[in-house]
């Protein structure tokens, strides 16, 4: 797409006025228990202040900078998975009426429209796996669909990846190239401006936008060059769909399940992860009862607990579970791994490990043997 | 489990403990209101309750064994009652006071009282599975109202209660707190601990110090290598793993943990 123009940063607010006009909820980073936390946004000044992130494995903190851009930082635990996939919900009530018998209703909220500010190449990537996942099957799960169709992209490339990043790698960054609404390149003095869709056009009318110089457009493209070059990690060359196939007797899983606490965060933060368990809150007087949806996670009990027995008893089935699915079963299921590079699940665990440094591993084993 | 109960006669006892689990109850507020009508409570010594001959649908108990007369008194308490469901901690798992299992009797009744001669004991304080058979456990300390709700639901419909298993990171998570440990270093035992509370300590920013007890296949071994590795000296160590549950054979973990060393 080509630019738009130029948003000065004086004049940020107007574009949450022109969001807000629109009747949009905006959503953007700020800085809260100390990472970027993606939240309600009414105006500029609560976007994270001189701020950078640094990354390691079981490692994230914030400090303060010198310059004056926002978005200079790569990405906090948040992705968009929580305003679409959200972590607990009311499916359904049953309740039980005079004569005893029992009376089902949907819990159908009108999700509103929301405007999320900051999205970066990974987490689009990762919202086009979710779609899939959520939509594109034999039956769209209405509750993600009615979210999903409420939501307004408002990408920012990423200029500052994290020493956990590797969407490069993953083929899903740092630049974005589609499925947004707008998307801003973030200079000193403001935001070039491109829009990808009706709505990002209806949103470019009301913003004063001047006009983008030549070399503001080489500042871009240098920028999303060093966004590439920063990134140190990366995946293995060579087929891992099949590798891990023919890996499952790797003595390298209990290696993993001695340093592994079998605790989820990583599939919590990971952007692309669906798995969800369902069970039922019923009121006092056992008159009503909530069916409630929440996040689950290959590492619970419950996720492969099949009839009287747990398959996946011990952490090393658990975290080959959710190795093997992200990075081969997925290519089955939606034509491609369940990865897009976001290193969130490295910099969350509380134990730091690194998800590229297992797979490399991996894939040395399977070269080897 | 399966029998649905019609109007269960229902019973709150109390052994070693501090009473906020049966505070639960009392906490109910307006569903304290609804239950009343659905139950009878027939021995509640908290809330004024105290005929102990009659038998009894569910028994909740309360507080860990510490004497020969408490060891009668759960045995007779068990031959009353159809189902036994011990609330909190120290039932559950011998609480905070079964921290003097790790001491030797004689030296500490002799080292803290005046008149140690009063004191009859047993050598351990113990959680009621070592006493007599429970039918359902209700981790914590202390339990919260929900957890009771639950309960007390499925079984009058004669369903098993659901059991919360899943480590806390997993609540925390999903309430999309950001990690204390990962942003902070702070030594949290959110992921040995099971969910239940609502993530309530990461949600003020503090670590979790695992009041709910320990989850399904957790990694001592693991967590506290990493509490190493953030700064923590081995004693420090220790005394996070033994503070509620230091009877619970998933929290002695080697080489820190070894209550008998």
């Amino acid at each position: 797409m080509s630019f738009r123009g130029f948003l000065l940063r004086d004049h940020f607010d107007t574009l949450l006025t022109a969001l807000h006009k629109l009747g949009a909820h905006c959503v953007g980073p700020t800085v809260m228990d100390d990472s970027i936390h993606y939240t309600t946004l009414t105006s500029s000044t609560q976007l994270p202040q001189q701020v950078h992130d640094h990354q390691g494995p079981g490692h994230y903190r914030l400090s303060t900078s010198t310059e004056s851009r926002w978005f200079a930082w790569a990405n906090g635990a948040q992705a968009l998975k929580p305003l679409v996939f959200v972590p607990q919900e009311i499916l359904w009530r049953s309740e039980r009426d005079s004569e005893g018998n029992l009376q089902f209703s949907n819990s159908k909220q009108e999700p509103p429209l929301t405007a999320v500010i900051g999205v970066r190449a990974c987490d689009l990537a990762a919202l086009a796996l979710q779609d899939q996942h959520f939509l594109d099957g034999l039956e769209q799960d209405s509750a993600y669909a009615r979210r999903r169709q409420q939501l307004i992209l408002i990408a920012v490339n990423c200029t500052h990846p994290s020493a956990n990043c590797f969407c490069h790698s993953s083929g899903d960054g740092p630049e974005v190239k589609q499925d947004y609404d707008l998307l801003l390149d973030e200079l000193d003095d403001g935001f070039a401006v491109r829009s990808a869709s009706p709505m990002g056009e209806k949103i470019c009318q009301q913003l004063q936008l001047e006009a983008l110089t030549n070399s503001q457009q080489d500042e871009i493209k240098h920028a999303n060059l060093r966004a590439i070059e920063q990134q140190t990690k990366h995946l293995p060359e060579g087929n891992l769909e099949q590798a891990l196939k023919n890996l499952q007797g790797s003595g390298r899983w209990q290696q993993i399940a001695e340093r592994c606490l079998s605790c989820g965060n990583c599939t919590a933060v990971c952007p692309s992860c669906f798995c969800h368990s369902q069970h039922d809150e019923p009121a006092a007087n056992s008159m009503s009862s909530a069916h409630i949806r929440q996040w689950d996670s290959c590492f619970s009990h419950g996720h492969s607990y099949i009839h009287g027995m747990v398959i996946h008893n011990e952490t090393r089935f658990r975290y080959r579970q959710w190795l093997t699915h992200k990075f081969s079963g997925w290519f089955e299921q939606y034509g491609r791994s369940g990865c897009v590079g976001c290193g969130r699940c490295i910099t969350w665990c509380p134990v730091g490990i690194d998800v590229t440094e297992e797979l490399h591993a991996l894939a040395e084993e399977y070269d080897n043997v | 489990m399966g029998d649905l109960l019609q109007r269960p006669r229902v019973a709150v006892h109390k052994f070693s403990s501090c009473d906020g689990c049966q505070l639960a109850f009392l906490n109910l507020g307006e569903d304290l209101l609804s239950f009343s009508q659905q139950l009878d409570i027939i021995f509640f010594a908290e809330a004024g309750m105290m005929d102990t001959a009659q038998d009894i649908d569910i028994a909740f108990v309360e507080g860990s064994i510490s004497t020969a007369k408490d060891a009668q008194r759960i045995r007779n308490i068990r031959e009353h009652s159809h189902y036994l469901i011990t609330i909190g901690a120290c039932a559950t798992a011998g609480g905070l006071q079964a921290l003097r299992n790790i001491a030797k009797t004689d030296d500490w009744v002799q080292a803290i009282y005046t008149n140690p001669e009063h004191i009859d004991t047993l050598d351990k304080a113990s959680p009621i599975r070592e006493h007599v058979a429970v039918d359902f456990e209700l981790w914590g300390c202390p339990i919260n109202k929900q957890q009771l709700i639950g309960l007390i639901n499925n079984l009058s419909l004669g369903a098993l209660p659901f059991e919360e298993t899943d480590k806390l990171c997993m609540q925390c998570k999903r309430q999309q707190q950001a990690c204390v440990m990962v942003t902070k270093g702070s030594p949290c035992m959110g992921p040995l601990t099971r969910t239940g509370c609502g993530a309530l300590c990461p949600s003020f920013g503090r670590d979790c110090y695992a009041c709910y007890g320990p989850a399904e296949n957790i990694n001592g071994e693991a967590l506290a290598r990493r509490f190493e590795g953030i700064g923590l000296l081995p004693e420090q160590i220790h005394n996070r793993f033994h503070a509620i549950y230091s009877n619970e054979a998933a929290f002695q973990i080697s080489p820190i943990g070894n209550k008998k060393s």
